[in-house]
């Protein structure tokens, strides 16, 4: 952490205040049973994990998470919400301690694996001295555009971003193939709204259609 | 619906959701600068349309921005996407070379800069229109949001 010395007990504070959020709405999730509530809280989550990334310098990732989880995720799980019932049903006897266990066993083992990680922000570490340094190096004189993410994003990888266009077009049409376009109801709906405004506007008139 | 109590709300959202849809554009254009770029911006140009059905009723925006058209949107990101790599096939280059699609002067990067624009107006085109049809396939099965559902 060269550089960052006489801060580093703030972004410690800091990043035991956020992570200490996070882990109280993770309970909160887990113990509720009201699903729009779990779905606010978990918009409250997304917002809070990105203010975390901010904090760790990971600008771009903070900025997607914060459009993408906080975003369009609740959207869709309000929407999805209306489809099914308002609360969850409570867990009992066996299922209730399985996943813990399974949460804590792998808990635990992500914990003793970041044992091995290299600190943060550390110069040495794998991340900063291969390909990265590559990336800012070459940037400037081969796509003369500011921004080394977006270099990389669209230009050095742009087939891995045309392969997750072509996922998130994927999801797109797998869920339209199972839930239907969403206007066979609605449209119904909507023509017939549209055909009793046409009645109301020339009343005794023929019908157009 | 009963308009009275969500007066509030539906002013509040009146001002706010063109100021979403600007900055998601805003995003897009200043990727190149800035964090952010198509897929950000994509989401959030969705975001800006769902909100408005969130708030107005599905009915509403199916009308101003159709289903169809959503899908369309998406497949054409999609489309676009790859046609700049056919494109640059075809001008002699790799297969999203961006420096075959604009030939300039050795050290300019006109082609890179065009290309990065382009494929992410695909990005956000393919982004925006498939979150959209996502949203409009789950919401557009119920007729209409009543106050008691949430």
């Amino acid at each position: 952490m060269s550089g960052y010395e006489g801060s580093d007990l703030f972004i410690a504070l800091l990043n035991i205040t956020l992570l200490s959020i996070l882990f109280v709405i993770a309970i909160a999730i887990a113990r509720l049973r009201s699903l729009f509530a779990i779905v606010m809280l978990s918009g409250i989550y997304s917002l809070v994990s990105a203010t975390w990334f901010v904090a760790l310098d990971a600008v771009d990732v903070a900025f997607t998470e914060a459009s993408v989880g906080a975003g369009i995720s609740t959207a869709l799980f309000l929407g999805a919400m209306l489809l099914t019932s308002r609360t969850a049903k409570a867990e009992e006897g066996i299922t209730k301690i399985v996943p813990l266990l399974v949460v804590i066993a792998t808990g635990a083992m992500l914990v003793y694996a970041s044992i091995d990680l290299p600190a943060f922000g550390d110069p040495n570490s794998p991340a900063n001295t291969h390909v990265g340094v590559e990336y800012l190096e070459r940037t400037k004189p081969e796509i003369a555009i500011p921004n080394v993410v977006t270099a990389v994003l669209a230009s050095y990888r742009g087939f891995d971003t045309l392969g997750e266009v072509g996922v998130v077009f994927a999801a797109g049409l797998a869920v339209v193939l199972l839930l239907g376009f969403g206007e066979r109801s609605l449209g119904a709906t909507v023509r017939q709204k549209d055909r009793e405004i046409d009645t109301n506007a020339n009343p005794g008139g023929e019908d157009e259609r | 619906m009963n308009g009275d109590h969500h007066v509030i709300l539906r002013v509040v959202a009146k001002a706010l959701i063109p100021i979403i849809a600007l900055f998601g554009f805003y995003v897009h254009f200043h990727g190149e600068y800035s964090p952010g770029g198509g897929f950000q911006a994509g989401v959030i140009l969705a975001v800006s349309i769902i909100l408005y059905s969130l708030i107005f009723g599905i009915a509403p925006t199916m009308r101003a921005v159709t289903p169809g058209f959503a899908r369309a949107v998406a497949a054409f990101g999609f489309l676009l996407y790859t046609g700049v790599g056919v494109v640059a096939l075809i001008r002699g280059g790799n297969f999203l070379d961006y420096d075959a699609l604009i030939r300039d002067e050795p050290g300019g990067h006109l082609g890179q800069h065009v290309g990065i624009i382009v494929i992410e107006l695909g990005v956000l085109f393919a982004v925006a229109g498939s979150m959209v049809t996502i949203f409009y396939a789950f919401a557009g099965r119920v007729s209409e949001i009543r106050d008691e559902d949430w």
